[in-house]
């Protein structure tokens, strides 16, 4: 019996093997978060305008399985960057993808970079 | 359930680390809820009854050993044996069997289609019948045994679609609860219902050939059946006693003392399974009491006690669409009390209430059909209260406006509140004036009070409330942590220092970053304060203005255009349904009065808006906290009660102020006349035409807790009605918490009604000149923001599902439903 792998895993900076453009910084909102498609995944990337931070998560919320993480309203608790599902507000870390306000199964998070405008998100596929 | 609850107290002992618990169940499933066991009818989800899961009894330190049950107990060596020949030995021993269904003599009861209702093996079983025998003709199925568990069994089967029947043995239903007429009523109800019930009928037989048939009874009379359940009684599982030599009852039943010991030393009984002054108890309450004393004993607790000499056997229980519940002593003799009935046959309530021949205490009482008063008349009981002058009131309610009399605040310090957890009003006041507990929220989280069957919230949530007024205390509604205000006060300091922006507020007066509980509030008072829309501020909005469409379950969304008073041409209607058929969304009509075409992806908005829009359509609003419709009855255009134009009113109305953003969602509703027809109300707002004008009614609300209007003022004309709402409007923007409806607004205005009067009539805080202003400058500020949404190309941009690629998201699945289609249902 073959299993398929997980379609979303955390990945580490260190793991990165493939930055993917996902377009330019001035494509995402400020303040707020809007998805990508790779492949068979939909991530949501947010900027959070007043550290100047990218974060990037899986766009499936593990609470009913539906794609919209990416339209949640972004936020922090206790200094902890987050966002929260708009379905049932769901609030998840987007440093380490765990369920702040329940016990939902954590989202995989991926890291975000910026270079020469482009906004680059790391994938170890 | 009552073993359960011993390992639970034990779990959060102080001396447990001084023991091991070793638990063997002779079902294969850890605790369930049996008080609860018809909702498994429902749902067949035997995870939701659950008290606690295996790892929960492996978290806290508890072997639990589930479909092993003890075969023998030594108590001389102080071992027990299990059934596969191993023995253990104990310091102490709980036996916290329970008990069976116990089932008459009754000839015939081994054939097919019998059962009784106890554990989950034995629903699925019945379920299971069921299924085979209802394509039969006229199929039905019988309960013996008319008390509680007969009652809600009888529920089940008809929630199962058969025809059902409840045969008792005594004169009524639920004899040891209800008197005479109380069970008259209760009869009345379920009859009403399409429950058979036949009492003083003695079963002699169940025939049938293989299965059961039919029953047959001492009177010679006969019922035809296909399923039977047999739920007279139950009969304590006290086999172990008896096998082992410890004392048990003339009929059955491990004698306990008040400390909840046999007659082996070390050996302790509670629940079902316990006989204690000479009585089985088949409540939770009890149960749980004895799990407690018996563990505090087993530790030697200073305050362990004992169980008392008359155990209360008050309940209050949900039946059949209908509350039944006893308290105290129900039946009494003429020389020890008298009674007080209020006994309503059209209502179908009774309610009886036993005062002593004093006068001055009440012994107990029956509620059915309306038992809301029966946590208030428990507690006098318990409590041993005084009574309110008029006795009757207690259940009359107070006549002539004045106070009923006792109220939650009267209750000694010493009242026990929650049962399940054991917590009294002085524990709960100890954590409001520490200020560790703010709600009923917060309590629970404190000690647990709430949390266990809930019955008690609702006494636990007055108490709250009128303790913190009594008090002096104004619970501050804080926004967050971000912004440590209440809304009124963030109002006030927004326009003070003309704070434009989320990031201004948070620079000047917020702390920290912000989160999803700050942007919404604060994009709603700018809303309301600079008379914008949703589109300026878009990132901080909540879920829904976001995109100015309500998101649906599975991330669509819905799409409602405005149709001011619910009048609508057959012209846009039919442009209606071509954009749905178009775009292949499902159309329903709201219950204000318009359509909701739902299943619109994210980058289809803008499209089918610009076809909305050039068609004459604008923005319903209906996804935001704002105003939503004006309902209206067709009035004296077309009817002929029709007092005055009640349609043409709603449209001035909703077009007046469509597009206000508020605390919370406003409705409002115009009848033509006293019928009602626009259901106004029930409204935020109201208007009914009467004889020389209209009466405002306002600060009503469905939901939830429906509440109707008040009235304002009337009868008035059309202009003074707009003036007194463009008040009333603005003084709720101005003051109310978030998400606070105006009912929940009026309740907490100090003076309700009477102050709401004179601020807006009276003008007593000499606010009417601004309010009239900030709504008339609202009025003329008004631009469809859907309209701005599809005509600007930044705005138009945000509109789409992926920002790196054109593709459709090819996850959504929908099915069927009926001619039109819904999204696939939840796993």
């Amino acid at each position: 019996m073959t299993t398929t792998p997980p379609l979303y895993t955390s990945v580490l900076p260190t793991d990165v093997t493939t930055w993917y453009r996902a377009g330019k910084t001035t494509q995402f909102p400020i303040g707020a978060g809007a998805t990508i498609k790779y492949g068979d995944k939909q991530v949501a990337v947010f900027y959070f305008p007043r550290q100047e931070k990218w974060y990037a998560c899986q766009n499936l919320c593990p609470h009913k399985l539906e794609n919209v993480l990416g339209r949640g309203l972004i936020g922090e608790q206790d200094g902890i960057p987050k966002v929260a599902c708009p379905l049932h507000k769901k609030t998840f870390s987007l440093t380490t993808g765990e369920n702040l306000n329940g016990d939902c199964p954590a989202v995989a998070v991926y890291p975000v970079k910026v270079e020469y405008d482009y906004v680059y998100v790391g994938f170890s596929d | 359930m009552v073993g359960h609850k011993f390992c639970e107290l034990f779990s959060r002992h102080p001396g447990r680390s001084a023991f091991e618990l070793l638990v063997f169940g002779e079902e294969r499933r850890p605790a369930y809820d049996r008080v609860h066991l018809s909702e498994y009818f429902a749902n067949r989800d035997a995870d939701r009854l659950s008290l606690a899961s295996a790892e929960w009894y492996a978290d806290n330190g508890i072997e639990l050993r589930c479909d092993e049950s003890v075969t023998a107990i030594d108590h001389d060596n102080k071992r027990v044996s299990i059934a596969s020949g191993q023995t253990h030995g104990y310091d102490y021993l709980v036996i916290a069997t329970g008990s069976n269904a116990f089932v008459p003599p009754i000839s015939g009861k081994e054939k097919k289609g019998v059962f009784v209702y106890r554990t989950i093996e034995d629903l699925d079983d019945i379920m299971d019948y069921a299924e085979s025998i209802k394509s039969r003709e006229e199929a039905s199925a019988t309960v013996i045994g008319g008390g509680l568990l007969g009652l809600e069994a009888a529920k089940a089967t008809m929630d199962m679609g058969l025809k059902s029947h409840v045969v008792e043995f005594a004169d009524r239903l639920m004899p040891r609860q209800l008197d005479e007429r109380g069970a008259a009523v209760l009869k009345d109800t379920l009859v009403n219902l399409g429950l058979g019930i036949h009492c003083q009928k003695n079963t002699a037989q169940i025939g049938g050939n293989g299965s059961i048939t039919h029953l047959e009874f001492t009177d010679e009379t006969q019922l035809k059946t296909d399923l039977l359940i047999i739920s007279a009684g139950i009969r304590p599982r006290d086999e172990l006693a008896r096998q082992s030599g410890i004392e048990i009852g003339p009929r059955g039943g491990i004698i306990a003392d008040n400390q909840l010991r046999t007659s082996a030393p070390d050996v302790f009984v509670i629940g079902e399974a316990a006989l204690y002054n000479g009585m089985i108890y088949g409540l939770v309450a009890p149960g749980y009491e004895m799990a407690r004393v018996a563990l505090g004993t087993i530790f030697a607790d200073e305050d362990a006690g004992a169980m008392p000499e008359a155990i209360d056997m008050s309940t209050k229980l949900k039946l059949i669409g209908t509350d039944v519940a006893s308290f105290g002593k129900v039946f009494t003799k003429p020389d020890e009390a008298r009674t007080i009935v209020f006994n309503d046959e059209v209502s179908r309530v009774y309610k009886r209430i036993n005062i002593s021949n004093d006068g001055k205490k009440l012994l107990g009482g029956i509620l059915v059909g309306d038992a809301s008063d029966y946590n208030m008349l428990h507690q006098i009981v318990q409590n041993d209260m005084p009574l309110p002058p008029q006795p009757e009131d207690l259940i009359l309610g107070a006549r002539g406006g004045a106070d009923a009399g006792a109220g939650v605040l009267d209750l000694p310090d010493t009242a026990v509140i929650c049962s399940c957890e054991n917590i009294s009003k002085g524990q709960m006041t100890d954590f409001l004036d520490s200020g560790e507990a703010q709600s009923v929220k917060d309590l629970g989280g404190c000690c647990g009070a709430g949390t266990g069957c809930g019955g008690c919230k609702p006494m636990i949530s007055d108490l709250v409330d009128s303790y913190l007024k009594s008090q002096g205390k104004v619970v501050r509604n804080l926004i967050c942590e971000h912004f440590p205000y209440t809304r009124q006060e963030l109002r006030d300091l927004i326009v003070v220092k003309n704070i434009r922006t989320y990031d201004e507020a948070l620079d000047q007066i917020g702390t920290g970053n912000g989160c999803e509980s700050c942007k919404p509030p604060l994009a709603s008072l700018f809303a309301t304060i600079y008379m914008e829309t949703a589109n300026p501020q878009a990132a901080i909005q909540d879920t829904n203005d976001r995109f100015l469409a309500n998101i649906q379950r599975n991330g669509t969304y819905s799409v409602v255009p405005r149709v001011a008073g619910g009048e609508i041409t057959p012209r846009h209607l039919i442009v209606m349904g071509q954009v749905a058929e178009k775009y292949d969304l499902y159309t329903k009509i709201t219950g204000g009065q318009r359509i909701d075409m739902f299943g619109a992806r994210l980058e289809e908005l803008p499209f089918i808006w610009e076809e909305l829009i050039s068609a004459g359509f604008e923005s319903g609003h209906a996804y935001g906290k704002s105003l939503r419709t004006v309902k209206s009855c067709v009035g004296s255009t077309w009817c002929r009660y029709g007092m005055d134009d009640a349609v043409t009113f709603a449209v001035e109305l909703e077009n007046r102020y469509k597009g206000l953003r508020s605390p919370h969602k406003l409705k409002g509703g115009v009848s033509g006349c006293i019928r009602e027809c626009a259901e106004a109300r029930g409204k935020d707002f109201g208007l009914i035409a009467v004889e020389g004008g209209y009466n405002l009614y306002v600060c009503g609300n469905g939901g939830a807790r429906p509440k109707h209007a008040e009235l304002l003022a009337g009868p008035i004309d059309k202009e003074t009605a707009v003036l007194y709402l463009d008040r009333m409007l603005a003084f709720y923007l101005r003051t109310a918490a978030p998400l606070v409806r105006t009912a929940a607004w009026l309740e907490g205005l100090e003076g309700g009604i009477n102050y709401l009067k004179s601020v807006v009539i009276d003008d007593v805080l000499g606010l009417n000149a601004e309010f009239e202003a900030e709504m008339n400058g609202f009025v003329a500020a008004y631009k469809c923001e859907w309209k701005e949404a599809v005509t600007t190309p930044e705005l138009r941009a945000r509109f789409q599902t992926f920002v790196n690629t054109d593709e459709q998201d090819d996850t959504l699945e929908f099915v069927g439903l009926r001619d039109q289609k819904m999204p696939k249902a939840w796993a």
